[in-house]
């Protein structure tokens, strides 16, 4: 380990790693080659030529489905979810920082939401809103099924960023005559920023690619996860390849952006 | 990210709270802080959850639920053979799906922690892990269709070698397909929290450990794998409550041929048998919460955050 020498352990394990990230894209990129299918091609290999038929196609209007219509839905869910998540995160995060009455409860209802299965969030809310006689949508009761599962990851990583962060930061500050408005906004905010993204991409993505919890809370409009799963027992062709590639850029996309944005803050940050 | 939990690190000063006067005020501000979160949890966690209870000894018909005090619904599911042979395949593709995680997990998550030397080849190489992990669950699901299926890569390949006369008919459409896509899908909650444990081993223990003359297995299994068992005890319950609550997988990857509970509760929400699905909501509920209990009087998870 600390030695210079690379031994057996080394190579045996990299070739180890090697497999496992081999086994994480192969199929992804499997998937991704067969979308530019030829027009009379299959959903298998061998490539019957290639083209860009299937995206083409996949601006077309469909038997199935909205492409457009469920991907500004789930894109506008996702911004939604992200915001909601990072600020009330934060919050809690704050208030975990003290003791306080039904902190323990609290701390634990978070873990529960982690835990319960989605199907029966999906379920209970489902049928709560039936009861009650609200009609469910992507941007209600989906909205809120969605932070059931995005919320608990947010607090989870505050809570271990104010685990390891020294209060010394902020008593300094106020020591310098900083109001505690001022010591949040400019000494705690900057420190934490780059976490923060990171939660805004977790409730993001997790939102963006949620099925089980759309499942019964969605309402009458498809969000993408919902239309690409209509796709898979109805569509027998490479346009499912097309969509699927489509939507794995997209989440590329986002993650390739955020991580930018914290690369440039803690360059930020470093250099300031 | 790391880097702002390493900054964080660096400067572990205790978490001194000054004393004030009235613990009522000075707690205010967390009560405030904390309602957001309490409200959403409670309107879209605890009260459909209490919804599903109430619910499950509701009387139905085809129409509507008629609120009710019956045990009916119980008696059905768990009357019902049906319903243990589900739950003995849920729980066998658990317990299988575990053990594949558990051992990709730490090997993954050593291999990282352990082998690689920068901190920057750390991040790359566990972000490289992590992206796939981002994208739809359900897209890396039926990205294995291409792969597995009767002329599909692997397939074609065995027949081109001459290893199998014709193509493997259980490769796509059974348990095994059903179990490569959820170790693929669920890994990495797995390699996170171990990874997370071990990167916080204190490397003089394993110096100490060789010069007092430990081989390299020695030091594998009497530090850094009592060490690791937090962060396994945390990917368990990723790994075993996303498992037990699947449903998609199961019917994608198996077919249909194949049954999980949740798959179960699915079929009897799209007949509208709520109360049905609901009673089993409830026993799935508690399994799982058995199942999570039963961990977590392994490991304090709150330390290991």
């Amino acid at each position: 380990m600390s030695s210079d020498r690379r031994g057996l352990e080394f190579w045996i394990l990299s070739v180890f790693f090697a497999l496992f990230v081999l086994f994480l894209y192969g199929p992804l990129s499997a998937i991704l080659i067969l979308s530019f299918q030829g027009p009379n091609g299959g959903l298998t290999f061998p490539l019957n030529g290639v083209s860009l038929h299937w995206f083409y196609n996949l601006t077309q209007q469909q038997a199935v489905g909205d492409f457009g219509g469920s991907f500004r839905r789930s894109f506008t869910l996702g911004i939604m979810v992200t915001l909601v998540t990072v600020v009330v995160s934060l919050l809690a995060g704050l208030a975990f920082r003290r003791k306080f009455f039904g902190a323990t409860p609290l701390f634990y209802l978070s873990i529960a939401s982690l835990v319960v299965p989605s199907i029966i969030i999906s379920l209970g809310i489902g049928v709560m809103f039936q009861q009650i006689g609200i009609r469910p949508s992507w941007y209600g009761s989906a909205f809120g099924a969605h932070l059931t599962w995005t919320l608990p990851f947010g607090v989870l990583i505050m809570f271990a960023v104010f685990n390891r962060f020294s209060p010394s930061y902020e008593e300094a500050a106020r020591d310098l005559g900083a109001s505690s408005w001022q010591t949040f906004l400019h000494v705690l905010l900057p420190m934490i920023a780059p976490m923060l993204i990171g939660v805004g991409l977790f409730g993001f993505t997790l939102s963006y690619d949620e099925f089980a919890r759309t499942l019964m809370t969605g309402g009458t409009y498809n969000t993408l996860p919902l239309e690409i799963y209509g796709m898979t027992t109805n569509v027998t062709t490479p346009v499912l390849y097309a969509r699927g590639t489509v939507t794995t850029i997209f989440s590329f996309l986002v993650i390739a952006a955020t991580l930018g944005i914290i690369l440039w803050l803690e360059r930020r940050r470093a250099r300031g | 990210m790391t880097a702002a939990i390493d900054d964080a690190i660096a400067n572990p000063a205790a978490l001194k709270r000054t004393r004030r006067p009235s613990r009522f005020l000075a707690a205010l501000p967390s009560y405030i802080q904390a309602t957001p979160l309490a409200l959403i949890l409670g309107a879209f966690l605890l009260a459909p959850v209490l919804m599903i209870a109430a619910v499950s000894f509701w009387d139905y018909d085809f129409a509507r639920l008629y609120p009710d005090f019956i045990l009916t619904n119980y008696a059905e599911t768990l009357g019902s053979w049906v319903t243990w042979r589900t739950y003995l395949n849920t729980l066998k593709y658990a317990v299988i799906v575990w053990a594949l995680t558990l051992f990709i997990g730490f090997w993954v998550a050593y291999y990282l922690a352990f082998h690689i030397r920068t901190a920057t080849m750390q991040m790359v190489l566990f972000l490289v892990c992590t992206v796939p992990f981002l994208t739809s669950n359900i897209i890396r699901m039926i990205s294995w269709i291409p792969v597995l299926g009767r002329n599909g890569l692997v397939n074609t390949t065995l027949i081109e070698l001459g290893i199998v006369p014709a193509p493997i008919t259980w490769l796509l459409y059974s348990d095994f397909a059903v179990v490569l896509a959820m170790v693929h899908l669920y890994t990495l909650f797995m390699v996170t929290p171990i990874f997370n444990t071990l990167m916080r081993i204190d490397r003089s223990l394993v110096e100490a450990a060789r010069d007092a003359g430990a081989n390299g297995w020695q030091i594998l299994c009497n530090i850094i794998l009592p060490l690791a068992k937090p962060g396994m005890a945390i990917g368990t319950i990723f790994v075993v409550t996303l498992v037990m609550a699947d449903f998609t997988t199961v019917q994608v990857m198996s077919g249909g041929q194949s049954a999980s509970v949740a798959l179960m509760m699915r079929n009897q929400m799209s007949l509208l048998q709520y109360p049905a699905a609901a009673a089993n909501a409830v026993v799935l509920l508690v399994v799982v919460l058995f199942m999570v209990a039963g961990i977590l009087r392994v490991v304090d998870i709150r330390k290991e955050l």
